[in-house]
């Protein structure tokens, strides 16, 4: 009898609080789905594309506005590009993911979200815009850092993110391999050795790139940070008498990936508008917003008005001279890869 | 001999409280000067401009939101739990109080990852939440429920040894009176345990407002729907925008000093009644 | 303690039911899931996965940095809750409200804080930089950064028991001629031990925990500031699940223990206290 009473209590309980959390969702769905005259996309992007997607939201809702007489708003959500990738994966409803890397978003393919063949949905392997590794030092460069193996002398504070929880720190650490690779001509060892040395000398390994931006800008900590280009440049344009700009002889091209979430897209039916999201990135507007932004923009006519800006005559190697992500990731980062190698004594 | 001890034990009592001061000082005060000299560095105006932002009211009302439905549940749960162990005798009960508590010691990821594994994407009940239109993780329902977790045993933890210590004897006579459960607990219970219910609701907002770690893992940083303010902070700082984080941090400062002078008023006058 | 009155009081199956049901559906449940979740791996691969050099040093790390912090704490607050108890002072009420700052500050906004103050160009940072001594990016900082999350646990556990003490024996002893260091240690501590155990260990358990505060200041340099739950966030990631969940169940265990022992004390202590009264 008594337990019955217990057990039937319980019951209640579990509804009551079900019916709570409910309330709240089901408001939020409402809001949503409303009327046909506004539609709200989210898109789910990596830590420093903010001030990017900021501009470019109100130039696509008004493009929008001018095609389907429709209202768009756009919900951004910002953070580290593995840890985007995996709430997406776990259920967070993304109309487009933007992330740092293609690896990412394959994680997301790999969820069962993404429909397989979103790599060549979009020109140039579904990346709008590029960016690149450089090196951001103090005013007047005092350890007079040129290349890749001044990081690896004794005295030299490095600040980079870990590998294992930032996108940015993965082409980082890439770019790095690049450069010792061609230096040894690909003596595995001997990159190992050059690897090893340049995190000795890394002093913060913070968790993503905008945490190692704030270790080296604001607690100046380090001499040197190994940063995305565009980073680099909005450190410089916020402290022009603080900073410059190094660029290695040998970087990494970054392509930053884009998608659209099939099956968020088909049940919410906002496929049209999240394609044409991302297809607009590609727009002449768009891409002169991403260059403004310190992005080299995909369109090479609009990357040459940039000439100026960037230094276009960089050694780019990509992610097909380590054989794609899924290699790359299994020899470098997965547990006991590489990265955890040079770190073992 | 005798003044001798005396000034012995004022030179004592003097050298224990410069050493609490310093520490207090350097621990406490001074991350909360900080965090004020920060927000005001551009001044007043920008200061204003910076916590009337659109997406910080958004945060704001969210936190409320989140605290208020975490401190209601644990408010009936921390009052059933108290009851249930102080005034009953049962097996297991040790397991229980620990159990209860398990909360405070858990790390935040823990508590939103095992949210996650529970309501996210490959648990078994996702495709019947997915159905019935419910969504809990990186929703505001998620958010909810970590900040229950986090705070689980605030009000518990302060009402059972005031409980305990108060004992059964007059609940017993009422009882055997004829007197209603309800009744008791108004008339005989609740007037012994007010102070210290009313200092675990305090405790519990104060902890529920500042949440970080866990609602961290389960809010998806949506902007302007699934950002709470600690989480706000943490975005306005990655963008480099670091007046407007610290000015962003203050809010939660002053509240959390409100919330303090409140406990403060709530300990003094309990401890009056006393 | 008569077993037969208890029953009389009215109220049993509502409150255990709902302390029970919600109980489950906010703690075990999902508590268990990570149970469910590591078990996907084999008894070999568990441990090989916690037994991980990278993983058995974060362990390293974060035990060490809680057991200082704790012992930091242990020490602090005992003084902090003598001071409180046994002093009148100026502002003393307003340093008794100040205790529960580290509870309402959100840990991410004391993480940046502490940061900032303890870096070599920081304030506090500035001064022991000049003895070359670095606190923010190593364990030192760590250790601050647990200092400021746990000191309110082990002052609000001492406060209340060192308040209710009687003072009877220290009069006593004092009247016998005991010096005031001998009066502390031998009748005082042992009747705070336990609250002051139960204190230290739950801000122990607290710390071993902690996240937002301890990423901003830690630097997180494998084998020396990395602690465990950032390797449980890179392992979340890697997408690796399983072994995320593998490193977190021992975690969960630590925790447990933490507190079984802690409840144990004290419910070992109240029924001494009781066992007086009656």
């Amino acid at each position: 009898m008594k337990r019955k009473n217990i057990i039937a209590i319980g019951l209640i309980v579990i509804l009551a609080l079900t019916s709570l959390t409910g309330c709240g969702a089901g408001s939020k769905e409402e809001k949503k789905s409303g009327s046909s005259d506004k539609v709200s996309i989210t898109n789910v992007s990596y830590d420093p594309t903010r001030e990017l997607y900021e501009e470019y939201n109100k130039i696509f809702a008004k493009h929008w506005k001018e095609e389907k007489g429709q209202d768009v708003e756009i919900t951004q959500s910002h953070g580290g590009s593995g840890k985007q990738a995996l709430e997406v994966a776990n259920g967070l409803e993304a109309d487009v993911v933007t992330l740092a890397l293609e690896y990412d978003v394959k994680a997301v393919q790999d969820a069962g979200l993404i429909e397989d063949g979103w790599v060549d949905e979009f020109d140039n392997d579904s990346s709008p815009y590029t960016s690149t590794i450089v090196f951001l030092v103090r005013k007047g460069n005092p350890k007079n850092i040129k290349d890749w193996d001044d990081l690896t002398k004794d005295g030299v504070g490095v600040i980079t993110p870990n590998p294992k929880t930032s996108g940015g720190a993965r082409w980082n650490y890439l770019a790095a391999w690049a450069y010792a690779d061609k230096l040894y001509n690909g003596n595995e060892t001997k990159i190992k050795d050059f690897m090893k040395k340049l995190y000795q000398n890394v002093l913060v390994l913070d968790s993503g790139a905008r945490g190692a931006t704030t270790s080296f800008v604001e607690n100046g900590q380090g001499d040197v940070l190994i940063a995305w280009e565009n980073e680099a440049y909005l450190s410089v344009k916020d402290y022009p008498d603080d900073y410059e700009i190094i660029t290695p002889s040998i970087s990494i091209l970054a392509q930053p990936s884009v998608a659209v979430v099939d099956s968020v897209v088909d049940k919410k039916g906002t496929r049209d508008v999240a394609t044409e999201y991302l297809n607009y990135l590609y727009s002449d507007e768009a891409q002169r917003i991403a260059g403004d932004n310190y992005y080299r923009p995909s369109n090479e006519k609009i990357l040459k008005e940039y000439k100026d800006v960037f230094d276009l005559d960089i050694n780019l190697v990509t992610i097909k001279d380590f054989g794609g992500w899924d290699k790359a990731q299994k020899t470098h980062f997965a547990d006991g890869g590489v990265f955890d190698q040079i770190y073992e004594e | 001999m005798e003044a001798e001890k005396k000034e012995q034990s004022q030179l004592v009592k003097w050298l224990l409280i410069g050493i609490s001061v310093l520490f207090l000082v350097i621990m406490l005060v001074l991350p909360l000067f900080v965090v004020v000299t920060e927000a005001l560095r551009k001044g007043w105006e920008f200061y204003v401009s910076a916590i009337t932002d659109e997406y910080t009211i958004k945060a704001l009302i969210l936190t409320i939101e989140a605290t208020v439905a975490a401190v209601i549940c644990n408010t009936i749960f921390g009052l059933c739990a108290a009851w249930a162990l102080t005034r009953f005798h049962f097996r297991g009960k040790k397991i229980l109080t620990t159990l209860i508590d398990i909360p405070v010691t858990v790390s935040p990821i823990i508590a939103g990852l095992i949210y996650i594994l529970v309501f996210g994407k490959q648990s078994f009940l996702y495709p019947y939440l997915q159905q019935a239109g419910i969504k809990i993780v990186f929703a505001v329902p998620g958010i909810i429920l970590a900040t229950i977790f986090v705070t689980f045993p605030f009000v518990s933890r302060e009402l059972i040894p005031v409980l305990e210590s108060i004992g059964t004897d007059e609940e017993e006579a009422a009882a055997l009176m004829g007197a209603k459960g309800l009744t008791i607990f108004r008339k005989i219970t609740f007037p012994h345990i007010k102070w210290a219910f009313l200092y675990g609701i305090v405790l519990c907002t104060a902890r529920a407002m500042g949440e970080f770690g866990a609602v961290s893992v389960l809010s998806g940083h949506l902007r302007g729907v699934t950002n709470t303010l600690p989480l706000h902070v943490e975005i306005l700082f990655n963008e480099f925008q670091y007046v407007p984080a610290f000015a962003v941090s203050s809010i939660l400062v002053i509240l959390a000093v409100i919330l303090l002078v409140i406990r403060s008023i709530v300990e003094y006058r309990g401890k009056k009644e006393t | 303690m008569k077993k037969t009155g208890k029953r009389v009081i009215p109220g049993l199956n509502l409150t255990m039911g709902v302390t029970i049901a919600m109980l489950s559906i906010v703690v075990l449940i999902p508590l268990a899931s990570l149970a469910v979740y590591s078990s996907s791996l084999g008894m070999k691969e568990f441990f090989q996965v916690i037994t991980r050099e990278r993983v058995l040093s974060s362990f390293y790390v974060s035990f060490i940095t809680a057991f200082v912090a704790s012992a930091v704490n242990a020490v602090m607050g005992l003084i902090l809750a003598w001071v409180l108890v046994r002093y009148d002072f100026p502002g003393k009420r307003l340093m008794d409200g100040m205790i529960e700052l580290p509870f309402a500050l959100p840990t991410a906004v004391a993480g940046i804080a502490l940061t900032s103050l303890t870096s070599d160009q920081g304030l506090v940072g500035k001064f022991f930089a000049q003895f070359g001594i670095k606190i923010a990016y190593t364990r030192i900082g760590i250790t601050i950064a647990l200092v400021f999350i746990g000191i309110p646990f082990v002052v609000r556990a001492v406060q209340p028991v060192l308040e209710k003490l009687d003072g009877s024996y220290e009069e006593a002893a004092m009247v016998l001629g005991a010096k005031p260091a001998v009066i502390f240690r031998k009748v005082i501590f042992p009747e705070l031990m336990p609250a002051l155990f139960t204190g230290t260990g739950l801000a122990f358990g607290r710390c071993l925990g902690e996240y937002g505060s301890v990423v901003f200041i830690a630097g997180n340099k494998p084998y020396y500031t990395e602690i465990t739950p950032l390797i449980i966030m890179s392992e979340l990631q890697e997408y690796d699940y399983a072994s995320a969940t593998s490193i977190a169940l021992v975690m969960l265990f630590v925790s447990f223990l933490i507190l079984f022992g802690v409840n144990a004390i004290q419910a070992h202590n109240s029924k001494r206290i009781k066992g007086g009264n009656s």
